[in-house]
């Protein structure tokens, strides 16, 4: 059977210069190594420009770290091989969604953590203050309030 | 006073605290993961002596350093003499990565000329003209250095250029060290 071949053209190298335009094609057997390659790329960070993954990324070590997940998935690798490949390089930081892991678990549960606290201060707070009855009004504030209410000036 | 009024100062002094901690932090020294490791091989030609290859294999049972650079890379030149005379000093073999340079359609030969005018330190310079022997080794940005004990494992990576100061204070006492220790 004659693979299936899917071409990939980065239409995100669209948004760089005019001359450093470059477009990478990727030929895969099926459609499974495509989708593989398309997700690992935008999972993974490029180490150079920190802030970008290594689809978005026009730095000429993202297209190294592309080429690379592109040969590991090609000769048959899976998604652990190249996130082991790249992390044993890499370590954890090339991870954008990181793993679930003693050293990253602050990261995880944090938020969460971190939301129930608030809202049981939250709950907390509501209640006190339901509970607290509302002092009434005693004659002298009333005279008070009155008197600013009738003032001429505004 | 009530208590409570400080809660947001604390929590206000705590939070510029934790910035203040993250601007003293660079984060292009990302940590080697393989501190600790075996080195990672390659086999590759030299540049020094064409014909011939270098593996890492070839530097077991001595200390040595792996400098990665490049003839385009700025703070390599910036470097160059101060890592020549820590060679120089203290005789250490290091292998010269010339990565994505040397034979590439942009540079040619620009990395030996390059050598000719600046001089060769290095014990070897290999050729790692598409940049995969430096992936390999984890490479982020040109130039980086690696320390190699007797036993082939990475002790200690050096992000950027080296200056006299960190020559000085971490290299040279570190080289010692792992001199001392068994092969």
């Amino acid at each position: 059977m004659i693979p299936r071949l899917f071409i990939i053209a980065f239409t995100l190298l669209l948004f760089a210069s005019a001359q450093a335009v470059k477009i990478e094609f990727h030929s895969f057997e099926n459609k499974q190594q495509e989708k593989l390659y398309l997700q690992l790329i935008a999972e993974l960070r490029c180490v150079k420009c920190q802030n970008q993954n290594l689809a978005e990324s026009n730095a000429e070590l993202a297209k190294d770290m592309r080429d690379k997940a592109y040969q590991i998935i090609i000769s048959g690798g899976t998604r652990d091989d190249v996130i082991k490949y790249m992390t044993d390089r890499y370590g954890e930081f090339v991870l954008y969604r990181p793993r679930f892991g003693l050293k990253t678990i602050l990261l995880w549960v944090g938020p969460a953590v971190f939301l129930l606290l608030s809202l049981m201060f939250l709950i907390k707070l509501i209640k006190k203050q339901q509970k607290e009855p509302v002092a009434p009004l005693s004659e002298r504030d009333r005279e008070s309030v009155r008197k600013l209410l009738d003032s001429k000036d505004t | 006073m009530n208590k409570k009024f400080f809660i947001p100062l604390i929590a206000f002094a705590a939070l510029a605290g934790l910035m203040l901690f993250g601007l003293s932090n660079d984060p292009k020294l990302i940590p080697s993961p393989f501190i600790g490791k075996p080195a990672p091989e390659f086999n590759l030609p030299r540049l020094d002596k064409p014909g011939e290859t270098l593996s890492v294999d070839d530097m077991k049972g001595k200390v040595w350093i792996l400098n990665l650079w490049a003839s385009w890379c700025v703070s390599c030149r910036a470097e160059h003499r101060v890592l020549s005379d820590l060679i120089a000093k203290e005789k250490i073999p290091t292998v010269g990565l010339n990565y994505k340079d040397y034979g590439t359609e942009d540079y040619g030969d620009a990395a030996k000329q390059w050598l000719d005018t600046l001089g060769n330190p290095y014990y070897a310079v290999v050729i790692d003209k598409d940049g995969m022997a430096g992936i390999d080794w984890g490479v982020v940005g040109v130039p980086e250095t690696f320390i190699m004990d007797k036993k082939g494992i990475v002790r200690y990576k050096f992000t950027g250029p080296v200056y006299q100061e960190a020559v000085d204070k971490t290299l040279i006492p570190l080289l010692e060290k792992l001199r001392k220790e068994e092969g």
